[in-house]
């Protein structure tokens, strides 16, 4: 924990970040051109025919919604229970990233729903909760917004993080535990061929890399934004 | 024959296409959004250091 506390003041953290942005964001470049040139390659899925090639981006982008969601409830512990100072900012900058990519997830699972299943949207477990996902980050970015005390404003939305936390294993395990329209693990189960499965994991890593890329900047401009309002603000 | 898929996407090209259009303007504005707001604070920054009248833009 002494770790957490040493690394990540803010001054730390912007010189830290700032020697590892380049880095990640040429990853991120790198990840995205390979992904799009290995999925633009593969042969039509016996069942989903091209369709297939919106998996590259949908499944990406609903892995780093969920991702982002817990990142946000790990801030929010690490605030709620440990004062960590820079937990409240890494928290609220995540959460446009992440709302960004659940609406994304959500608009290309019914792109490729249409075509598939017949219809853009049901009611089912999976896309229910990952509805409700959206949902959390939204009620998450409203509650900043909406209490002007920016110390009771974080302490309220990482309560609300933490308790919508359980949403994630529902979105995970939702196509386990109910009869769900949506197709269950295929990553994991090994049961995806090797031909899609690796521009999959390509864009994956991809999306990853620019969702913390963003994310990094994101709590950089919040603390130079912090910096300059005690500077307007004057000497206490 | 590489490439040649992506100007052949098959009878669902009218899904595939803008979902791919749809997560490259979200992607693109959200980071472009992102890098802009970054360089505001940091010239409103500057200009408060150097006491100069603050950045409006």
């Amino acid at each position: 924990m002494q770790f957490l506390f040493r690394y990540a003041n803010p001054a730390m953290f912007m010189r830290l970040s700032g020697a590892v942005l380049p880095y990640v964001a040429a990853a991120t470049v790198i990840a995205l051109t390979a992904g799009l040139i290995m999925g633009f390659q593969v042969p039509p899925d016996y069942q989903q025919g091209m369709t297939v090639l919106i998996m590259f981006i949908h499944v990406p982008a609903a892995t780093v919604a969920m991702s982002a969601y817990g990142a946000i409830a790990v801030c929010s512990l690490l605030s709620l229970v440990w004062r960590h100072p820079l937990s409240d900012t890494a928290a609220r900058a995540a959460a446009p990233l992440g709302a960004m990519f659940t609406a994304l997830g959500l608009i290309t699972g019914s792109l490729w729903g249409k075509p598939m299943w017949g219809t853009y949207w049901v009611w089912d477990a999976r896309l229910t909760s990952f509805l409700l996902l959206l949902f959390l980050y939204l009620g998450y970015m409203a509650l900043w917004s909406a209490i002007e005390d920016e110390t009771k404003a974080a302490r309220a939305a990482a309560v609300l993080a933490l308790v919508g936390a359980v949403n994630i294993p529902i979105i995970k395990f939702s196509v386990d535990w109910w009869n769900t329209l949506h197709q269950g693990e295929s990553i994991m189960s090994g049961n995806l061929a090797p031909v899609f499965l690796w521009p999959l994991l390509t864009m994956m890593a991809g999306y990853m890399l620019l969702f913390v890329t963003l994310w990094l900047i994101r709590i950089q401009t919040a603390i130079v934004e912090r910096r300059a309002r005690s500077l307007m603000q004057g000497p206490a | 024959m590489m490439f040649d898929p992506m100007f052949d996407l098959g009878p669902y090209s009218n899904f595939i296409w803008p979902a791919y259009a749809v997560s490259a303007v979200a992607l693109g504005g959200m980071t472009a959004w992102t890098l802009w707001a970054w360089r505001r604070a940091k010239r409103r920054l500057l200009a408060l250091e150097k006491g100069a009248p603050e950045s409006k833009s």
